[in-house]
Formats: C-alpha cells, sequence, structure tokens
C-alpha cells in the first residue's frame, strides 16, 4: 500500500511537469502568466509608489490643490513667469490624481491587495463547497443528488448580482457580503464539474479495486477520484478567479463595497463615475483598465492550462505546418475520389 | 410535446419555491429595520413598533413566510415601502427597458458572434483566426460597465455624437446595447468557434464535400446546423446574464428600469420590491430556458422525438 501509494505520487509530479512542458511553449499564456505576476508585483511595492506619511496611509495623501492632474510622465511642478519653482507636488503622477489631489497610480497599487485578495477568498468558498457537493452529488446518486442538483438550480435561477443586491440589503454594504454573495454564486460552476468527473470515474476499475481492499467512500473520494479530476478543477479555478474579481468589482462599483478612503478598483471606478463628464477619464479609465488586464491574463492562463491539460487537444494541438499537410492530402485523396 | 411543456412547467415550481423561501428567509432575518428608516431618527420606539405591526413585521417567521406565498400565488407582491404603490405595477412600468436592453444586447451577441466565429473556424490558424480569438478573449474580460463608460467619454464627452442618458431613441441604445452586448458577442463567437471546429472534422461533412457540394452548402447546411445546439446554449444563459448585467448598464446610462430599481431598493431597505424582484427576475430566466430547451427540439429532430 506505502509503495504504490509512493508511486503514484512520483508519478502526479511528473504529469505537472509534462503539463507545465506544454504551456512553456503557449506564448499566450505565458504572457497572461507575465501581466499577472506583474500586477501581483504592484503588493509588495505599493508603500514604495505611493509611501505615506505618519498621518495618511500612502492611498490616502490628499492635496486639494492637486487635484484633477491630468497623466503626466513629468514630475509635476509649477514655475512662476520668472521660471522659479514655487510649488508642485514634485512626483511623477504617470495616472494623473483624482478628486483629492491623490496619485490614481498609488490607490491602484495598494488597492491591487484588496482585489486580488477578495478574488482568492471568493475562490475558497465557492471551491471547497463545489467540490464538495459536487463530489457528493456524483458519487452517491439517486436521492442525494437530485437534493443537491435542484439546490444547485436554485442558485443558477437567481443572476448573481441579483442575489449580491438581495445579501446587501440584508447584511448591510461591505466587502464581507460581496465575498459571500460572489462565492454562493460561483459554487454551482464547481460543483457540475467536479459531479460529471465523478460520475465518469465512478465506475472505474481502480475505484473498484480500492473499495475491494476495504477502502470507505471518503478515502476512494478523497484518495482515488479527487485528485483524477484535479486538471479540470484548476482550470475551473482560474477562470473562476477571473469572474470573482470582475463580479467583486462590479458590485463594488454599486456601492456594496468597503468605504473610503480604502481604495478599491471597483470603487475607485464608481468614484471616477462621477467626474466622468466633466472630462476626467483618466479617474475612470486606469482603475478599469486593470481590473480588464488581470481578468484578461488570467483568462488567457485558464485557455492555456486547459490546452495544456488536455489529452484531446494535444493531439489536435498540432503544428500549422502538419495541419496543412494533413489538409492537403484530404484535399487530395477527395479531389482523386471525384 | 404538450406533455413536456407541462412538465417542465411542474418542475419550476420547486425551484422558484426554493428561490421564495431563501429570499424570504434572508429578508426576515435583515438586521435594518424599513420602519425605522422611514420614519428617521425622530421616531420613537412606540412609532416604529406600530409601524412594524400595520406592515406585519412582528408576526412568526411561519405566518409571514405562509402570508407572503400566498399573496403571491395570488400574484399581489405588495406595495413598496418607499413610495407605497403596488410593486407589481412599479416593477410593470420598468421591465420593458430592462427587457429591450438584455435582449438587444444578445441580440448583438448572435449577430457579431456567430458570423465571427464560423469565418474564425473555417479559416483555422490564419491571421484572422489568431486576431478574433485574440479580441475573443478580450471581449470576455472587458468589465460591460467600465466600458459603458468609456463609450460615453469617447462618444458623448469628446465627440459630442451619442447622448450619454436614457433609453428613449434608437440613438440612445446604442451605447447601453453596445457595452452589455460586447461580452455577450465574444462568448457567443468562442462557442462558435469551438462547436464548428469540432464539426467541421465530422465524416459527414468530409462525405458532403465528397458529394461535390459548395462549400456554403457544407459549412452553413451541414456544419453550422449541427453546431447550433452549444450556441442556443450559450445564448439563453446570455440573457440571463444579461438581465443582471443589466443592473449595471442601467446605472451607468441612466435607464429606467428594473436593475436600478432594484440598486435603489437595496440601499432603502425596501424588502417587497427586492424580494419580489429577484423573484420576478428567477421566474423570467426560468421560462427563457425552457424556451432554450424547447429550441434544441426545433433545431434537432433527435432531440424532439424524445420530447413525446
Amino acid at each position: 500500500m506505502q509503495n504504490t501509494e509512493t508511486q503514484q505520487k512520483r508519478k502526479k509530479h511528473s504529469q505537472f511537469r509534462e503539463v507545465w512542458k506544454r504551456f512553456k511553449r503557449n506564448p499566450i499564456a505565458m504572457t497572461g502568466l507575465v501581466i499577472i505576476v506583474l500586477v501581483a508585483s504592484l503588493i509588495p511595492l505599493a508603500p514604495v509608489i505611493a509611501p505615506g506619511t505618519d498621518f495618511d496611509p500612502g492611498y490616502d495623501v490628499q492635496n486639494l490643490r492637486y487635484r484633477f492632474l491630468p497623466p503626466s510622465l513629468q514630475r509635476h511642478v509649477i514655475y512662476d513667469e520668472n521660471g522659479n519653482q514655487i510649488g508642485g507636488s514634485g512626483r511623477i503622477h504617470i495616472f494623473g490624481t483624482d478628486n483629492f489631489g491623490r496619485d490614481v497610480f498609488g490607490r491602484i497599487a495598494h488597492g491591487a491587495s484588496t482585489t486580488l485578495s477578495v478574488g482568492f477568498i471568493v475562490l475558497a468558498i465557492a471551491l471547497t463547497i463545489g467540490v464538495v457537493l459536487g463530489a457528493i452529488s456524483g458519487f452517491y446518486s439517486g436521492m442525494t443528488d437530485n437534493i443537491i442538483m435542484r439546490f444547485i438550480d436554485i442558485i443558477l435561477a437567481v443572476p448573481n448580482i441579483l442575489m449580491a443586491l438581495a445579501l446587501g440589503a440584508v447584511m448591510g454594504p461591505g466587502l464581507t457580503t460581496i465575498m459571500i454573495a460572489v462565492g454562493i454564486g460561483a459554487i454551482p460552476g464547481y460543483a457540475r464539474i467536479v459531479r460529471a468527473s465523478v460520475l465518469s470515474l465512478r465506475e472505474q476499475e481502480f475505484v473498484e479495486a480500492a473499495r475491494s481492499i476495504g477502502a470507505n467512500d471518503f478515502r476512494i473520494i478523497r484518495r482515488h477520484i479527487l485528485p483524477n479530476c484535479i486538471a479540470p478543477i484548476i482550470i475551473e479555478a482560474t477562470m473562476g478567479l477571473a469572474g470573482a474579481i470582475l463580479a467583486a468589482a462590479a458590485l463594488s462599483f454599486l456601492g456594496l463595497g468597503m468605504t473610503p478612503p480604502s481604495p478599491e478598483w471597483g470603487a475607485m471606478l464608481s468614484l471616477g463615475r462621477d467626474f466622468m463628464l466633466a472630462g476626467e477619464w483618466h479617474m475612470t479609465f486606469f482603475p478599469g483598465l486593470f481590473i480588464a488586464l488581470m481578468v484578461f491574463a488570467l483568462n488567457m492562463v485558464g485557455d492555456g492550462l486547459r490546452d495544456a491539460f488536455d489529452p484531446r487537444l494535444r493531439t489536435a494541438n498540432i503544428s500549422k505546418k502538419k495541419f496543412l499537410r494533413q489538409t492537403a492530402q484530404m484535399r487530395r485523396d477527395l479531389a482523386g475520389g471525384e | 410535446m404538450h406533455k413536456y411543456i407541462l412538465k417542465r412547467l411542474l418542475m419550476m415550481v420547486p425551484v422558484l419555491l426554493g428561490v421564495i423561501i431563501i429570499i424570504f428567509s434572508l429578508n426576515y432575518f435583515m438586521p435594518a429595520c424599513p420602519v425605522a428608516r422611514r420614519l428617521g431618527d425622530a421616531a420613537t420606539p412606540d412609532q416604529i413598533r406600530q409601524g412594524r405591526d400595520e406592515l406585519g413585521l412582528n408576526d412568526p417567521y411561519v405566518v409571514q413566510l405562509g402570508r407572503f406565498v400566498g399573496n403571491i400565488v395570488r400574484l399581489d407582491f405588495g406595495d413598496s415601502f418607499h413610495t407605497g404603490q403596488p410593486v407589481t405595477s412599479e416593477i410593470a412600468a420598468r421591465f420593458p427597458n430592462t427587457f429591450q436592453l438584455a435582449l438587444f444586447g444578445v441580440l448583438l451577441g448572435l449577430i457579431i458572434g456567430i458570423p465571427l466565429g464560423i469565418l474564425s473556424a473555417t479559416r483555422q490558424y490564419s491571421l484572422f483566426d489568431s486576431g478574433a480569438t485574440f479580441l475573443g478573449l478580450l471581449g470576455a474580460s472587458i468589465p460591460n460597465f467600465w466600458l459603458g463608460m468609456m463609450l460615453i467619454i469617447v462618444f458623448s464627452v469628446n465627440l459630442g455624437w451619442l447622448p450619454a442618458m436614457g433609453f428613449d431613441t434608437p440613438l440612445h441604445m446604442i451605447m447601453p446595447v453596445t457595452a452589455i452586448g460586447t461580452g455577450s458577442a465574444a462568448i457567443i463567437m468562442r462557442m462558435t468557434r469551438s462547436s464548428m471546429l469540432e464539426n467541421i472534422r465530422q465524416d459527414y461533412v468530409r462525405t458532403a464535400r465528397a458529394k461535390g457540394q459548395s462549400e456554403r452548402v457544407v459549412i452553413f447546411r451541414h456544419a453550422l446546423k449541427n453546431a447550433l445546439l452549444p450556441i442556443i446554449t450559450v445564448a439563453g444563459l446570455q440573457f440571463g446574464v444579461l438581465l443582471g448585467g443589466a443592473v449595471l448598464t442601467e446605472n451607468i446610462f441612466t435607464i429606467i428600469g428594473l436593475g436600478r430599481f432594484m440598486v435603489d431598493s437595496m440601499h432603502r431597505v425596501d424588502s417587497p420590491v427586492i424580494l419580489s424582484g429577484v423573484l420576478f427576475i428567477a421566474l423570467i430566466f426560468s421560462f427563457v430556458n425552457l424556451a432554450v430547451d424547447l429550441l434544441y427540439g426545433f433545431v434537432d429532430p433527435r432531440i424532439r422525438s424524445q420530447y413525446k
């Protein structure tokens, strides 16, 4: 028994190495990964990008004299007519400043940790509940399955945002509300995918073998079935993280999120909206750009992982040259047949 | 066929009942009191208690739930705490705009997504295919509310071509529908592409080509018809997503719709409106899903034969 388990471990390791090898060859997926790393590196860099004072945290250093500065690559300095420096923030506001004179890039950098941690917490909530429900539902068919799937139907029947609004009315606005609402809404996706995988694995011989040596249901699900559906779960989780970030930003845009002055990308968009018609485009453009960039990168990585994991696509993932050769051959065959 | 529809309608009952119970329970346990909220800080505890009695908020859980379900069966959704008007008429007045917005959004998605998906699949690995795939990924990633604001900044603020608010004329509709439909277009395109790619490799497509049929007939009559099922599924799901997504678009473009009403009601803790709004959308969504399932039968004779 011990021996087979160590063998399993070794095999699992090599499978991930295999996947990584294929993933590395995919330029789009690697671009996504680089973007994610760059955005994530804003978290440790935030205090450097927007240093605070003793009284203000870095994201809330206000100076009303320097409000609505347009994006610029030059240090902000104000001269008098003789060319003497008489003022200015002395800093580079690459994305401009907002209505309180706060640096937009600094706030984006400080907000990165909120946005990413909300995404990961939502993912953790939905993944845990979804995987457990899906595994139980798929493993024990019949009544249990039926009840769980009807429960999933109920969640699916209410659009995510409306569920969040209902929760918001009950719990009041706040990050917790957002995380619970988005988390609940994401459960069905994981539950369904795990259920489908478990259904197809349940009748496999290795499950029968495990049962015959006396493994109980919990052990079979945990040690034999779940490790075999790790690939679809990882892919769904990557895409799910993108969805969670998007949904959380949307809700926080609607005013369900954190209270000012804490920076959060969705809340920054909401603030920028008030000054949009006045022409202060940079207050909405940049926070939204970062949301889009993050979601885009996660989707690219998810797509890449799917290609790298999926054995069916492995054969379809042939080089363009080989594909053209094959189709040309096919066309010749067909032409010959006529 | 009638029997199938009836069966499906009956199956909707427990799901909707579940939605009612969950939403009602959430609302029942909410700490915020709508009466105190409406009467303001000057209200005495007696006034609040009296107000709660009038609205029946002091009754036990089961009694309130029973009354709520009973009223819904009689199609009485109660009055809004805020305006005092029946919720039914409040929703009826606002829903058409929301429905149009979601419907046009899906239609835009279909009009853009299907042709691009087909072109992309028939020219797999071409420059066009890579470009379309990239755009598809981009379109699915851009937050629709951000896109809406960017459209306003470009076309209303800077160019002055389109009105930034309202939903009355076709000119008003261009930006909201674009904002809400772009994501759907991208998702429908991706689905069309992968579904077409799967079908183009099938034997019957080769047979059709071998028979000497024109490429157009092969693609549209043979491949597309078989590839349609997943596309319909996605479009149906998108409709539901857009009904929810309309909340954001309506807020940005100041459209008088159900979504914006729901957000305002959330801030006002107007529970009858939230309860019935969520229930109403769930009902519409269930009907859309039923319609999609019936469409399957319309498209695919194999499925039609199972409906008996």
